[in-house]
């Protein structure tokens, strides 16, 4: 196996749908406009019946669940040593890195007095037995290692006189010597903050179905974390070998699938088993909301079992369908523990109003464009031209 | 390759398996509750008999006055008058004390479940182990070690709204239309309390003799405006602990039987309101639910029917925080996990290196 090298794939910047993405971010600025100015009621349903909606289920809950590639990757290529899959790390970075910014982004848009946000960090405000407190202070730790352990992409594109001049290639090889330590650290991060996103959910006591309210949240959370994260992977790199027609990897995304389809396996095993031996599997066949909602996830969840292990995963539009149905498993689990399972009662129902969509829309959008800027103009795809059997794009 | 990888399939498959085995054979046991929180030395709290209540709405307007809340008018209510009637419908950022009726059919009789109507007052509870102080990230909830009341500091409060969340009763709630909003929530009077030497440790405050005896209260401090203004009882302040000692009283008397049942304090100086006693249910609601409350209700229907949700003992509190305390308990399982994670990724680090120079060297 020869080191890998990454270069910027180039090209134009400002292309349609860089365009269009760009008008979708210019109307959710509008809206956010309207948000600080009047008040977050201005532009969102949310109520004191559902006071988390889609800005924090969706770009927080949801968004960092997609920002789990690298996640995922590292623990399977420098954890387990899996040296095959090394070509995908950077990509799948580089997700992790705009899933997770942005999120944080997104939180200070929700947070309804964002001006106190810095009393997280303050010592004599720290409230330990809080699970969004281990939440917000793992994730902004999170953010931080994310960007370090992209940094080597920065430096490898700076001129070296421009680098040896500000002795920017100490920091280099300084990162390149510890990188393992930030490795294991953007590992445990996710690990921890991950697994409290479900434990969030148990103070939720009866709001919360218990199809989805268990001990075992924080285990379900982790591991559809996961999960998500090898599909993000999948789905990303199979979108950007469409586009930019670079040779595909279905050879290595067919042993992925497994690895994935394998955490599926287990999570389901895990979630039903609970429910049986909570004697709540009645509540899954009610044919109710909630327990439509779950079955729903359920079939959503071993359509991808199915797919990537049988002989279709190493077929790319089998691998992208599985990785799709994946992700909307993943994101549906999320989507009903957080909001469509939750009844506070009180006749309270919500559904998010268009503007509110649309600022969660818009953050999707940043994160698409940034994502495009940067493959385009950083080192971050393998360089396919250095070797044998590679074809020119 | 093949075979490393079947293997490492075959570990995560075993570990998966072994994850969900664990509850079967040990019923979830290291995930088990927190000890429950006991109700603070000077608790002090509130009765509410539904019986009482003739729905005057007096505690309305005098909690809005005693907390500077404005009126409330509601879009659909608006025709009624030109915005000087407060019409709150239920507690929100703008009013943290508010009466709701339940109606039923013909609402012939008060306090009857079926054909009648009775009221609830809706405000905080005042948990003994608060599900709001738990989740906030920067202790902007607080709960006071002596009195247990459950405070709320906006200059702490970053807005995240999980106490509105996770509150069993739906009680803090946010200003979601004001561009600047803050928390609302009941807080006891607080800043009315304070002025009492028995609950404040200010030097400058009178002394007083060091008794429990709710006269001394009385005299030298002002009860929370509701139970202040209440004209028949039905809101009671004073100690916890008498409370719900007067309300097994209560419970233990007959339907129809007077009674004279003490106003805005218990053991205060007050006249009392005499009165027959109404058809209760046999329940101290707030005695036991989510682990205590210390603002308990007494009411003619069901709960239930007042939006007083069915609870268990136990605080959802105390179920997550077991949880957290049990995988974070000392750091010492992130920080083992963190020193296995450096050994592994530093050996395939090393394996690289190694793999790479060995490449260079025939080259």
């Amino acid at each position: 196996m020869t080191a890998i090298t990454h270069r910027p794939l180039g090209g134009k910047i400002v292309t349609k749908p860089f365009l269009i993405l760009g008008l979708f971010l210019a109307i959710a600025a509008y809206f956010i406009l309207r948000r600080f100015l009047f008040g977050m009621g201005d532009v969102s349903n949310m109520s004191n019946g559902y006071p988390i909606g889609t800005w924090v289920v969706l770009d927080v809950v949801i968004g960092t669940a997609f920002g789990c590639g690298g996640f995922a990757m590292a623990l399977l290529i420098y954890i387990f040593n899996r040296k095959a899959y090394h070509p995908l790390m950077r990509p799948a970075l580089l997700g992790g890195v705009f899933g997770y910014t942005l999120a944080g982004l997104a939180v200070m848009i929700d947070l309804g007095r964002y001006w106190n946000a810095f009393n997280l960090l303050l010592p004599w405000y720290a409230q330990p037995n809080s699970v969004i407190f281990e939440v917000a202070l793992c994730v902004m730790a999170y953010i931080t290692v994310l960007w370090l352990e992209f940094w080597p992409a920065f430096l490898e594109r700076m001129p070296s006189e421009f680098k040896q001049r500000y002795r920017l290639d100490k920091l280099q090889a300084f990162l390149k010597r510890y990188m393992y330590v930030l490795v294991a650290v953007g590992v445990l991060l996710p690990t921890m903050h991950q697994s409290s996103l479900g434990s969030v959910l148990l103070i939720l006591g009866y709001k919360l179905s218990p199809l989805w309210n268990t001990i075992w949240l924080p285990l379900l959370y982790l591991i559809s974390a996961l999960a998500m994260g090898y599909a993000v992977v999948m789905l990303e790199a199979t979108l950007v070998n469409r586009a930019f027609k670079t040779p595909s990897e279905v050879a290595l995304f067919a042993r992925l699938s497994r690895v994935a389809a394998g955490l599926l396996v287990g999570f389901l095993v895990l979630r039903w088993g609970d429910l049986a031996y909570r004697g709540h599997l009645g509540l899954a066949f009610a044919g109710d909301w909630d327990g439509n909602l779950f079955l729903i996830e359920t079939v959503l969840f071993l359509a991808p079992i199915f797919v990537l292990l049988s002989r279709r995963r190493t077929s790319q539009r089998w691998q992208f369908l599985g990785a799709v149905s994946l992700l909307a498993a993943g994101s549906l689990y999320r989507l009903n523990s957080y909001l469509m399972a939750v009844q506070p009662g009180n006749g309270w129902t919500y559904f998010p109003s268009a503007p509110e969509l649309i600022v969660t829309i818009g953050v999707i959008c940043l994160e698409i464009m940034l994502y495009l800027l940067f493959i385009k103009t950083l080192p971050v795809l393998q360089d396919h031209t250095a070797e044998s059997h590679g074809r020119p794009s | 390759m093949s075979m490393n990888r079947r293997q490492f399939l075959r570990g995560a498959a075993g570990a998966v398996a072994a994850a969900a085995a664990a509850p079967v054979a040990e019923a979830a046991a290291p995930f088990a509750p927190r000890e429950p929180k006991q109700l603070p030395p000077k608790a002090i709290g509130m009765l509410y008999d539904s019986t009482l209540c003739i729905g005057c709405k007096a505690c309305v307007a005098a909690c809005k006055e005693a907390n500077g809340k404005p009126v409330e008018q509601p879009q659909h209510l608006a025709a009624w008058n030109e915005g000087t009637w407060d019409a709150a419908e239920d507690i929100s950022g703008k009013t943290l004390n508010v009466i709701r009726v339940y109606q039923n059919g013909a609402m012939a009789e008060k306090d009857r479940e079926i054909n009648g109507y009775a009221f609830v007052k809706r405000h905080c509870l005042h948990c003994v182990d608060p599900s709001c102080v738990s989740v906030c990230p920067v202790s902007a909830m607080q709960k006071d070690p002596q009195t247990g009341v459950v405070t709320h500091n906006p200059d702490a409060c970053i807005g995240c709204r999980y106490c509105v969340y996770g509150c069993p009763f739906n009680v803090p709630h946010y200003q979601f239309d004001e561009p600047l909003g803050r928390i609302a929530k009941c807080q006891l009077c607080n800043h009315l309390l304070k002025e009492n030497p028995l609950f404040s440790s200010h030097e400058d405050s009178p002394k007083v003799p060091a008794t429990t005896s709710a006269t001394a209260l009385w005299k030298y401090s002002r009860i929370p405006a509701c139970c202040d203004v209440c004209p028949t009882g039905a809101s009671l302040f004073g100690w916890v602990e008498d409370l719900q000692a007067e309300a097994e009283r209560r419970l233990a008397l007959k339907p129809g039987e007077m009674y004279e049942f003490p106003r805005g304090l218990l053991g205060g100086d007050r006249p009392t309101h005499n009165a027959p006693v109404g058809e209760y249910q046999p329940h101290v609601y707030g005695e036991k639910e989510s682990g205590g409350t210390q603002v308990r209700y007494l009411t003619g229907v069901p709960h239930e029917k007042l939006g007083l949700p069915k609870l268990p003992d136990h605080s959802f509190a105390a179920v997550s925080e077991g949880v957290q305390h049990t995988l974070y308990k000392g750091l010492i399982a992130p920080v083992v996990l963190l020193g296995g994670l450096v050994v592994l990724a530093r050996r395939s680090a090393k394996g690289d290196e190694a793999q790479k120079k060995e490449e260079e060297r025939p080259s």
